[in-house]
């Protein structure tokens, strides 16, 4: 729109035109009802104001009346709630195959580690039509997620993770808000998103000065806080084996079966007692404050590649629970 | 011949009837009790608005200029906490509501005088114990608390403010408590519920949410304190709590409250359409049910506050589907309204022109509250101004316009003065222009994508907020009007009669102010509500 006076978000995500279309629909019929009792009202008032009209009618009601006008809006709304869950329901299962950034929110800045190990502060590069979901946490109070030009927000909590994909559409920069207030710098916790072209986006990998990939580090994170100490690869270990149960059910000592998503995996390091697996004893120490946001996240990158060749089973539903509470 | 003017011995009233300052404040009579709340909840009402002002003033330009960042994290916070608090919630119930319902049922006071006045005192020491906070320091976490940014990273005056809180939703169910029971046992004989005003009907659904919502307020702000002062976990992660707790029982109640907040005002607007339409409420029953049903339904939706907050998406389906039934009976009851009016004999007294604008905007607010409940749109808008735009619409445009509509229909019966028309309908015009002003630019800004709580903000918003400002100073000067005027009607006022609108109404058919006692004999009822077919048709000549 104008550039200086803008009156509209770009739309820069596969969704965003889905999103636009249900908010015009919204905006019809809204203006639609809105003019309607303004100009009965506006006609009634003049038409049966008291100097042209001093007696009035006596009117009780009419019950067809009274069920048309609650049972139309109620289809209208009926109308409204599909398409919108529909629209929800799609940013709620990431596809697979999406590229994963862990993020870690904090005030009050928005911290990004790309799964090459690349790290960034605030701006987030990203390439063009590629899903990219976003893993989150924060290191202290709620923040919120918030890219206009995508249309999506999620929450960032402390204590598990939550998660929102977007497919980028269109190239160039666009505003990233913190959307949850947090405290003192709130207005000031803004980022950027940047969308690259595929070749451009490779080309800034590289330049990302990383110290490896996010799933080489933690495992060099794995092995030197001692976790593989306990957690084998053979089945001789008193913590179970971890290779292959990222995404499946896990059988607990409590006959309870969960799915082995990001939070599960979290949840197990920093308070394992909550959730033993079935046929092991509850000895596994907590690293709660040993750990930091970015480690966790590095450690759970390679603990889930340790499932990779065995995508066949994954579902969507895991996609599906990993912003949800178990 | 000139006869000898006689003085004019002036009729005993409730007003009259004693003077002194303990005769006020020792009072259990339910007419000074609202004006001593009428008192109070004005004082709140400037406060409120100069927090409001600060944070429209600061928002002019991008950068935070006027105000360092924690300044005005607490003048929005403070702002949200004055008038939902303070203001909204008491505002018709315990200054209308309290003057005018034991009159509307033909009883002498209401069920319970002396928990009345005790209301008062104890909505009196929480507004202290906030306003302690507010002058010592500030609080910073927004109306709403979250956690564990209040428990744990807020370095103001939570507790304080939290327990000022505490206190008052004790005022709150005390109020309930006294309009339930004085509506079930003290109505005159031959006022059944099918002939009671409607005004009844949305006070007593009020009511209800009142008494069975305001506890778990309490309680979670007690939890809240607690775990500040001495680190119980509940909400905060760090110590094993769960933050979304905070917000699933902060809700629970936060939602029903703005019904709490709607449903008196819809019911002063049932009361204004039909006087000066002339005519029966249109389809009586369903308004009165849609007020039942509002209460009642207005405790299923709370979670539609976190949609993205990090509930299931299972949840949140059911949450918006409830939000949609919700609207439908707030929809019935604008219709019906509207069809009041058909072919009645209207007048455009001001009461009347604040109830028109209390439709107008009061149907955008809860249509834009529509656009909220859609999941894929909230997602996008929820947390932006798009939000602080609907909720003013239906908190300012709604709720606000229809205390003003209330204030100026029973000042006359409150006072026994009439306020001047032409200021009051300037006003009237006034407000409703300041308010489209400030609020419609909003719904643009939180589409575009500007956040809430927002100190600074990207320049490209600039244009809007200037023009939101502009409405505010616009607004501001519609509400200082009617203060004025009203003041200025006490002393040189015309005086009203006991019905100068020519109202049906038990409230009408006794002096102005009326006396202590109410009535001086119990009426008898035997005709149907807002039978304006049987009232003689007499032309309004006062104030005119």
């Amino acid at each position: 729109m104008w550039k200086n006076f803008p009156l509209f978000p770009e739309r820069a995500s596969a969704l965003a035109a889905q999103v636009d279309g249900l908010y015009f629909f919204l905006v019809a019929v809204s203006a639609f009802f809105t003019v309607l009792i303004f100009l009965t009202i506006f006609v009634f008032a003049i038409k049966y104001r008291r100097e042209n009209h001093p007696h009035p009618s006596h009117i009780e009601g009419s019950l067809p009346l009274e069920l048309t006008w609650t049972l139309i809006p109620l289809g209208i709304c009926m109308i409204f709630f599909a398409w919108g869950s529909l629209i929800y329901f799609q940013e709620g299962r990431p596809p697979r195959g999406a590229m994963e950034v862990y993020t870690v929110a904090k005030q009050w800045m928005w911290k990004f580690e790309h799964e090459g190990g690349q790290r960034e502060i605030n701006t987030l590069h990203v390439p063009l039509g590629r899903d990219v979901k976003m893993i989150m946490s924060s290191q202290d109070v709620i923040h919120s997620f918030f890219v206009p030009a995508f249309r999506i927000k999620q929450d960032v909590l402390p204590g598990r993770y939550t998660s929102i994909w977007f497919h980028p559409t269109k190239t160039g920069t666009y505003h990233l808000f913190c959307a949850e207030y947090c405290g003192t710098q709130h207005s000031g916790m803004i980022g950027e998103v940047v969308v690259m072209e595929p070749a451009a986006y490779q080309a800034w990998l590289t330049t990302g000065g990383t110290s490896g990939t996010l799933i080489a580090s933690g495992h060099q994170i794995f092995t030197q806080m001692g976790c593989e100490t306990c957690h084998r690869s053979d089945t001789q270990g008193r913590g179970p084996n971890l290779a292959g149960i990222y995404d499946k059910p896990v059988a607990l000592e409590d006959g309870r079966s969960v799915m082995a998503d990001e939070n599960y995996l979290r949840e197990s390091i920093l308070n394992p007692a909550a959730k033993v697996t079935a046929g092991f004893k509850p000895i596994m120490p907590t690293y709660q404050g040993q750990i930091s946001e970015e480690d966790l996240a590095a450690v759970i990158s390679y603990i889930k590649s340790l499932s990779q060749p065995q995508t066949s089973t994954t579902s969507t539903k895991e996609a599906a629970e990993t912003g949800n509470r178990e | 011949m000139a006869t000898a003017v006689q003085p004019v011995v002036e009729r005993e009233n409730y007003l009259n009837s004693n003077y002194g300052i303990k005769s006020w404040l020792l009072t259990t009579d339910h007419k000074r009790i609202a004006l001593l709340y009428l008192f109070s909840i004005t004082a709140m009402f400037w406060l409120g608005g100069f927090f409001a002002m600060m944070v429209r003033l600061e928002l002019l330009t991008p950068a935070g200029d006027l105000l360092t960042s924690d300044t005005y994290n607490k003048m929005f916070t403070m702002h949200g906490i004055t008038m939902v608090f303070f203001f909204l919630i008491p505002s018709v119930p315990a200054v209308i509501g309290n003057f005018v319902i034991p009159l509307m049922v033909g009883a002498k006071d209401l069920a319970f005088p002396r928990l009345n006045l005790a209301s008062w005192y104890i909505y009196m020491i929480g507004a202290c114990l906030a306003l302690y906070g507010f002058l010592f320091g500030g609080v910073d976490t927004g109306w709403t608390f979250y956690t564990p940014f209040s428990t744990a990273y807020s370095n103001t005056h939570v507790v304080t403010v939290a327990l000022g809180i505490f206190v008052v939703g004790f005022s709150s169910i005390f109020t309930g408590l006294n309009f339930i029971v004085t509506i079930h046992r003290m109505r005159a004989p031959g006022l059944t519920w099918s002939r009671l005003p409607l005004f009844c009907w949305s006070n007593y659904a009020a009511s209800l949410i009142m008494v069975l919502g305001t506890p778990v307020i309490a309680i979670t702000l007690l939890l809240v304190a607690f775990e500040r002062l001495f680190h119980i976990g509940v909400f905060n992660p760090a110590l094993g709590g769960d933050p979304l707790l905070f917000q699933h029982l902060f809700w629970f109640y936060s939602h029903p409250a703005v019904y709490i907040m709607i449903l008196p005002g819809m019911g002063v607007i049932s009361e204004v359409i039909t006087c000066f339409s002339r005519k029966r409420a249109f389809g009586y029953e369903f308004v009165a049910l849609a007020s039942i049903a509002i209460a009642v339904l207005g405790f299923l939706v709370w979670a539609h506050h976190m949609f993205v907050a990090g509930i299931s998406m299972y949840s949140a389906l059911v949450f918006s589907l409830l939000s949609y039934f919700v609207a439908i009976p707030s929809a019935v009851k604008v219709f019906n309204w509207t069809a009041t009016m058909y072919k009645g004999s209207v007048r455009y007294d001001t009461p009347m022109l604040y109830a028109w604008g209390f439709i107008g905007l009061f149907t955008i607010g809860g249509l834009t509250g529509v656009f909220l409940a859609s999941l894929g749109i909230d997602v996008h808008v929820t947390d932006t101004y798009f939000v602080v735009a609907h909720f003013h619409f239906v908190m300012v445009g709604g709720m606000v316009v229809a205390y003003l509509a209330g204030l100026h229909f029973w000042w006359p019966k409150i006072t026994g003065k009439m306020y001047p028309e032409a200021p009051a309908k300037l006003a009237a015009l006034l407000t409703f222009v300041g308010f489209n002003l400030t609020f419609l630019p909003q719904f643009v800004l939180g589409y575009m994508g500007m956040p809430r709580r927002y100190h600074a903000y990207p320049p490209e918003f600039q244009v809007l907020n200037v023009l939101s400002t502009a409405g505010a100073s616009v607004l501001a000067v519609g509400y200082v009007l009617p203060m004025i005027y009203f003041l200025w009607s006490l002393r040189y006022g015309e005086d009203a009669g006991p019905n100068p609108w020519n109202a049906v109404g038990l409230e009408w058919m006794t002096p102005s102010p009326p006396p202590t006692h109410n009535f001086d004999e119990t009426p008898v009822v035997t005709w149907e509500a807002y039978d304006y077919e049987h009232q003689p048709q007499e032309e309004i000549t006062v104030g005119h």
